[in-house]
């Protein structure tokens, strides 16, 4: 009720200032477009066919096209899930019949396929046109459309392998669609006029209802599914999803190896960006020594940090050989820390 | 180890003093690798003689930091201003496994780190049909037409030069994916905040109410009820809205946001908002207006963007976003670290409007308590809540509750699934539940 006087009152309002802006008042704002223009954009294609161009195109044609310009996405028979869902399959002789795809209410349907579930064939026609292929949206002729469309409906069993599709035939086609009866709009998520006025809809009346209890609201706390565990690590490093302060932490969940290898990760980016992988290699030597080189010569001395800290920064020569190491005064020390902690803890 | 370490600061003439009676016994016992320590330690001390120790208090307020003692950064440095390096964690991320291809993805915003009820426009989430574009904001064109000429007397075609000297209203509101949450239908799948609400965004909008554009066209509002968005991307997209919504003056063609001109992956220069009405809906790169008399059954109204009922039909034309709401503080994958005081904070929103009440309960849904909600509360928009919680260390279940002002309540996950099965996919608006365990740990739970 509240929300019916609030769409009165806004409508009000605009009612009262819309007769500044009548029909043309804004002044030198806009121009009308012209016939050609609103022939290149309205592309659109309605349920009830207002919009498709005239055209037609065969089965044969359109397995031809699709192999060309849609199968590296869809797989030859509209069966592939590796880019996209499925667009074919999953519908049986009866649903064209019937209009009904019972897979979808029976639960023997592993997948929605796009048959299972489109109830109108503009709707496949209009998306073609406008929007593939995938990365070519709009390079497809009318004839092209109604080529491949056919293709998809030999596909799903709709018509035979010598048909051609048309303008002129496309609405016969449209009555056998599998789920062509599978749609409702008797739901309360139309924002619109109510089908008793007009519209599409219920006007808006909620299908589920709760009411707000404060206290014993229920005898007991029925917990319906938890987080799997494979589910709590397929998302990362949850610990570096969340600040590293403030009043939570995020939870540390591949633990320390994973961690560490992340870091690994991190650092021997940086040693590639800083420019140490050039002359190292981890294990052996390129122009200098490798890592584990560096490791096992280090081994055990207490100050190898520091001192090998101040050797990269200033550079040297003799304790490999001849081939002098030059100054590294453009890594940052904090830098130059992360990276020799790397090399002595093993880098990898 | 040794009293030198000590006493930073003060140099002492060696040898006397300088070793201890048990380290002068030591070096005579042949173990000298803490005098090679003493010296570093002394060397330290002597390049910070003022070097407090941790016992005299908190060494970040003794010892001064660097940004205390030097010259800052000058002006426009960064001339677009950017976040702090230590926020580089709360980034929009995707779900693995969620999509196959980047260009018709997702992207979720980082809600746990959020505050407020504003996203920053870097942090929006995204969601792209055929992968997003930098469009030409000077090449943009935007067409208003009608499906036959007895609708719309005059189709015209509007420049951003032109659309933007237009009487202009600025609002906030939510944009949410028809498919936020979605991916809970049948179970939980996923563990944090981000990746269950993270389709979700609020924004401040500037544009022109669509309906003023409209009537400049001369729209017959008795014959053309509907209205067909378009996008100028790859992807076109095409949604169905229905004319009482453009005539509330709700519609806007906007080309502001959060104060600045729309980002490019929210549809620069110009998209639909449709407040209170799924994601899908807000075109984006938006270049064409239809009115007409029917619906159009785009691909995004007739196969994807419909719920799938128990029964086998699917809903079509699912637009409206009902009333849910999600604690983000603290929530799924994050771990408190020690008992005692928290502000609980969360979000609510609805699609039919304001937001009336949230209500939150520590105890898996048995006993409630009303939230603060920080004003103003606004039409269509995210709402923060807040509440008092003392955690004293045992096991809790953290859900919230939203009414909004028609006097909806957001339902629990059995009251939803007993209505629309489990594979809808799109409008999952049940209570979250966060559990927290004796560790301080957050998972994602589901009470029914």
């Amino acid at each position: 009720m509240s929300r019916f006087s609030k769409t009165i009152l806004v409508l009000a309002l605009l009612g009262a200032s819309s007769t500044g802006f009548a029909f043309e008042n804004f002044k030198g704002v806009g121009r009308q477009a012209t016939p050609a223009e609103v022939k290149a954009w309205d592309i659109d294609v309605r349920p009830d066919f207002k919009g498709l161009p005239k055209g037609k195109g065969n089965v044969e044609r359109g397995n031809e096209l699709f192999e060309e310009k849609c199968a590296s996405c869809h797989g030859s028979f509209g069966e592939s899930n590796e880019v996209f869902t499925p667009l074919a399959g999953g519908t049986t002789k009866d649903d064209i019949k019937t209009g009904r795809v019972k897979g979808l209410s029976s639960g023997e349907l592993p997948q929605r396929t796009t048959f299972t579930k489109v109830a109108t064939i503009s709707t496949v026609f209009d998306y073609i046109q406008r929007a593939m292929p995938w990365t070519a949206p709009k390079s497809l002729k009318p004839d092209d459309v109604y080529a491949i469309l056919a293709y998809l409906l030999n596909l799903q069993e709709i018509v035979p392998a010598d048909f051609e599709l048309s303008d002129r035939n496309i609405a016969d086609v449209q009555k056998l669609l599998p789920n062509r009866n599978g749609m409702t709009t008797d739901h309360g998520l139309w924002p619109g006029a109510s089908a008793k006025k007009g519209g599409i809809g219920n006007g808006g009346t909620p299908d589920v209802k709760n009411v707000a209890c404060m206290k014993n609201c229920k005898p007991e706390v029925q917990i319906g599914s938890t987080l799997p565990e494979y589910a709590r690590t397929a998302h990362g490093e949850l610990a570096d999803q969340n600040r590293n302060f403030g009043a939570v932490r995020g939870t540390r969940t591949l633990g320390p190896e994973a961690a560490k290898k992340a870091a690994d990760a991190g650092t021997l980016e940086l040693a590639t960006k800083s420019g140490c992988m050039a002359c190292h290699g981890m294990k052996s030597k390129i122009v200098g020594p490798g890592y584990s080189e560096v490791v096992a010569r280090y081994q055990g001395q207490p100050d190898a940090e520091s001192r090998l800290i101040a050797k990269v920064k200033a550079g040297g020569q003799g304790v490999w050989g001849s081939i002098p190491m030059p100054p590294n005064a453009h890594v940052k020390d904090e830098d130059l820390k992360t990276l020799v902690q790397w090399i002595l803890a093993g880098s990898k | 180890m040794g009293d030198i370490t000590k006493k930073p600061g003060r140099l002492r003439p060696a040898p006397e003093n300088f070793l201890s009676e048990d380290q002068v016994k030591a070096v005579g016992a042949g173990r000298r690798d803490f005098l090679r320590k003493s010296f570093l330690a002394a060397g330290a001390a002597m390049a910070a003689p003022l070097a407090a120790r941790a016992s005299e208090g908190d060494p970040n307020i003794l010892n001064l930091p660097a940004w205390s003692t030097s010259l800052g950064m000058p002006v426009a440095t960064n001339p677009y201003g950017m976040p702090s390096k230590f926020e580089s964690q709360l980034v929009r991320r995707e779900s693995p496994g969620l999509a196959r291809v980047g260009g018709a993805s997702v992207s979720f915003a980082p809600l746990q780190g959020l505050f407020g009820i504003i996203t920053p426009s870097g942090l929006h989430f995204e969601r792209h049909h055929q992968g997003w574009q930098d469009v030409d904001p000077t090449k943009h064109r935007l067409m208003i037409n009608g499906s036959d000429d007895s609708l719309l007397k005059k189709p015209k075609v509007y420049t951003m030069d032109e659309l933007m000297r237009l009487p202009s209203v600025s609002r906030i509101h939510f944009i949410e994916c028809g498919a936020n949450t979605g991916l809970e239908w049948g179970n939980v799948a996923v563990p944090t905040v981000q990746y269950t609400h993270g389709m979700l965004s609020c924004s401040e909008f500037t544009g022109v109410p669509l309906k003023l554009l409209l009537e400049d066209c001369g729209v017959d509002y008795k014959k053309a009820r509907y209205v067909l968005a378009e996008g100028a991307d790859g992807s076109s997209m095409t949604r169905t809205i229905p004319m009482e919504m453009v005539e509330s003056g709700e519609v806007i063609v906007a080309y502001g946001q959060n104060g600045e001109m729309l980002r490019p992956e929210n549809g620069y220069p110009l998209r639909l908002v449709v407040p209170g009405v799924q994601g899908v809906s807000w075109v984006k790169w938006l270049r064409r207006i239809e009115v007409g008399d029917m619906p159009y059954a785009t691909k995004d109204e007739a196969v994807h963007y419909i719920d799938l009922l128990p029964s086998g039909l699917h809903r079509q034309y699912s637009s409206i976003q009902e009333a849910k709401s999600v604690i983000t503080t603290p929530s799924g994958g994050q771990t408190l670290v020690e008992k005692g005081f928290f502000n609980v904070s969360g979000l609510a929103w609805s699609g039919r409007g304001r937001i009336k009440q949230v209500d939150v309960s520590f105890d898996g849904g048995l006993n409630w308590q009303t939230a603060r909600l920080e004003g103003p509360v606004q039409n269509k928009a995210l709402t923060r809540f807040n509440i008092n919680w003392v955690w004293d260390g045992s096991p809790a279940i953290l859900q919230s509750r939203a009414t909004d002002e028609t006097g909806y309540v957001q339902p629990s996950y059995g009251q939803l699934r007993k209505v629309r099965g489990t594979k809808s996919i799109y409008h999952n608006n049940a209570i979250q539940s966060w559990k927290v365990v004796e560790s301080g740990e957050v998972t994602n739970v589901q009470v029914l």
